[in-house]
């Protein structure tokens, strides 16, 4: 059985579809990643998973509830790390923890005993009567996971709990997760537009871009499956006519893709292709700017199926997604 | 109900942890009470009357005699003597005497004669408060003046005898009533308006939704907690207003139990007003917008700073949805005249009802989704 089940879903605003016929399932105890820019859709998918949002058409299940139809026991069965920090500043951590659990008409000694393990599992014991306005970013986010799970949820939610951290938090609350995620038996459903983070955590990953599924397995898998097993990324200083045809007729080389000055190649064999590459240039007078070699990444995986680097869809996104956010409805 | 106690909770946890907030809903409207009770309330005094007296002969003497027995017991207005008309008339223009009082040639002549005496009294009619009070004190000036020397036995004239069913009651109490409804509608206004909307734009309502509380569960949690920090503030209001204003008996239990009833009613009806108002909204400076008009607009219709016998019939319209309108009379009726709830049972019904309705709309406007 899946713990997660999305079959078509669709959420449009208007003419723009965010998510656009959406279908994947996620097995029991897995941590599955989406991967994407924002306004790629996937903080509304999570928002229609979580029944904050209802769906244009198509629906999911959770742990077998209908969100659409069943809306109460999805909510009772999942637990939320919503993008924003939600917790109540002026509480204290414990204080904020005992709400939400009241929210899930937890009994009182279940409750007490449920905040005090948990505080300690996110490492904020000593910080359980503290007002959370005193937290750096990191300890708010660790609070949160702590709050999301206070009714022992068997599917967890996070809308990018790492953005905004710095990359000791990031690390901080990753490996809380892991270990969260083995101790409690549970199945995680995250959103990151890290793709380093994606790659080392996640058990499989969902490539999301402009509300449509591009690529869905395992990092390893992904990887695996684009062309070449190395990156050069290359600029020269001309760049003449017919010269992308040029690189792409070097030996060992599996595409090609250009803009302006700058070429990304992929290759089955890096070095021999780096060689080939320089004598090309040196014979045509051209002079190469930069040069690097890398092994396959996330990163590549994404550029090689949507057509654009993550970080640049992350900069155009930007303008954009506020607006959306603003007049959504 | 765990869970609408659960939002409570978090709401008054938060209200007493913030001063400012607290300050903000509780004295800033004593502030007010005693500002505009004593801006308003004082008797005008001082003011600054010339007088020409042009005629110089025994009744004229006799009539200024009469004004600075004014300048020095009343103290209405102190005079100012010109030996010239213009002159007077220029200070006057130009605001260093507040009126003129001009007792002109022969007016001693037709004293004597009987022949229609009369003084001018010039006033500066661009302070028509100013104008008021020195139009009263003279007509009443003349009164004695007037008077035969010797009085007949027996009267033909009709005199008003008046009787004042309530000890004398000054501006200031007579603006608690309005100020204890202002109060409550700050905190209304804050915790219903400002916060609710801050709180939906900082994703914390998300944080909520997520939950399985339900729709109704969560607005009566939204809304005792406003009404619950606004009737705190309303009682506040009760208790040291009452002793500001110097209002006789000011812990008199039995009508502290039924002002209680009222601020209950009201905190009840305008935290469900602000829901109501503010159900749909998402940008946090729509209630800051509104809310200066919002206050104007409920407060002055209402009764409580000028009778709304003087109002044109469109505001009479507003007065008699107003909620405040209500909450001031019932105010009104335990605080100066410390009456039975027989004569606020209206005043209850309305709130409760106006509460109700606004409420069952609020809740059918409500989105459980973002």
């Amino acid at each position: 059985m899946f713990d997660v089940e999305v079959e078509n879903l669709t959420k449009c605003f208007g003419d723009f579809c965010a998510v656009d016929h959406l279908s994947f399932r996620i097995e029991h105890g897995e941590i599955f990643g989406l991967l994407g820019p924002n306004g790629a859709g996937k903080s509304t998918l999570i928002r229609m998973l979580t029944t904050l949002v209802p769906p244009t058409s198509g629906t999911a299940r959770i742990h077998g509830f209908d969100i659409i139809r069943d809306p109460n026991r999805v909510r009772q069965s999942i637990g939320v790390i919503p993008q924003a920090m939600t917790s109540d500043l002026d509480l204290s951590a414990e204080e904020n923890m005992n709400i939400y659990a009241k929210l899930y008409s937890i009994p009182r000694e279940k409750r007490r005993r449920a905040v005090k393990e948990l505080l300690k599992a996110v490492d904020l014991e000593q910080w359980a009567d503290k007002p959370v306005k005193m937290f750096s970013g990191g300890m708010r986010r660790r609070l949160e996971i702590a709050r999301g799970l206070v009714h022992e949820p068997k599917t967890f939610f996070l809308d990018e709990p790492t953005t905004g951290l710095d990359p000791v938090s990031r690390v901080a609350v990753w490996e809380m997760l892991a270990h969260l995620k083995r101790e409690r038996d549970l199945t995680i459903l995250v959103t990151t537009h890290y793709m380093d983070e994606a790659d080392k955590l996640c058990d499989r990953i969902a490539i999301v871009d402009h509300g449509k599924l591009m690529a869905l397995d395992s990092p390893l898998k992904l990887k695996a499956s684009i062309p070449g097993k190395n990156i050069l990324e290359v600029s020269f200083s001309e760049v003449p006519p017919g010269w992308e045809e040029a690189l792409k007729g070097l030996p060992e080389v599996a595409e090609v893709i250009g803009e302006d000055h700058v070429f990304r190649i992929s290759s089955n064999n890096g070095p021999r292709t780096t060689i080939e590459l320089l004598e090309a240039a040196r014979k045509a007078g051209i002079a190469v700017t930069s040069l690097s070699v890398q092994s396959t990444t996330l990163d590549d995986v994404f550029v090689h199926y949507t057509g654009h680097q993550l970080r640049d869809a992350l900069q155009s996104a930007v303008g954009y997604s506020s607006a959306f956010m603003y007049d959504r409805k | 109900m765990r869970r609408t106690l659960a939002i409570v909770e978090r709401d008054l946890r938060r209200f007493w942890r913030s001063p400012t907030l607290v300050i903000v809903s509780m004295v800033l409207p004593l502030v007010q009470l005693v500002v505009l009770g004593y801006a308003f309330g004082g008797k005008i005094k001082n003011l600054r009357v010339g007088v020409v007296d042009e005629d110089h002969g025994v009744p004229a003497v006799k009539l200024r005699e009469m004004f600075q027995a004014v300048a020095a017991n009343a103290r209405t207005f102190d005079t100012v003597s010109y030996s010239d008309r213009a002159t007077a008339v220029q200070d006057l223009r130009n605001g260093r005497i507040n009126g003129l009082l001009n007792i002109p040639p022969e007016f001693s002549r037709k004293v004597f004669a009987g022949a229609n005496p009369r003084i001018a009294l010039v006033e500066d009619n661009t302070d028509q408060f100013s104008a008021s009070a020195l139009e009263g004190t003279l007509s009443q000036l003349l009164v004695p003046y007037n008077q035969r020397p010797v009085q007949p036995r027996i009267t033909a004239n009709a005199t008003l005898s008046i009787v004042e069913l309530y000890p004398y009651v000054p501006y200031i109490q007579y603006l608690l009533p309005g100020t204890i409804v202002l109060a409550i509608f700050v905190s209304a206004m804050i915790g219903g308006g400002i916060i609710y909307i801050d709180d939906k734009a900082r994703g914390l309502h998300e944080g909520y939704l997520v939950t399985p509380i339900g729709k109704f569960e969560l607005i009566m949690g939204f809304n005792l907690a406003g009404a619950a920090k606004a009737i705190i503030a309303g009682m506040v209001l009760v208790t040291c207003g009452s002793l500001i204003a110097g209002i006789p008996d000011p812990f008199n239990l039995a009508r502290l139990a039924r002002m209680l009833l009222v601020v209950m009613a009201t905190a009840l009806a305008l935290i469900s007003m602000m829901f109501l108002l503010m159900v749909r909204v998402s940008d946090p400076l729509v209630p800051r917008a509104i809310f200066g008009v919002l206050n104007t607009v409920l407060f002055f219709p209402s009764g409580a700073v000028y009778p709304t016998q003087s109002f044109p019939a469109w505001m009479k319209v507003i007065t008699t949805v107003d909620p405040f309108t209500y909450a001031v009379h019932g105010f009104k009726e335990l605080i100066l005249k410390n009456t039975g709830l027989g004569a606020i049972s209206f005043d209850l019904v309305y709130l409760v009802g106006f509460a109700a309705l606004t409420m069952a709309a609020a809740t059918l406007l409500f989105r459980r989704t973002l």
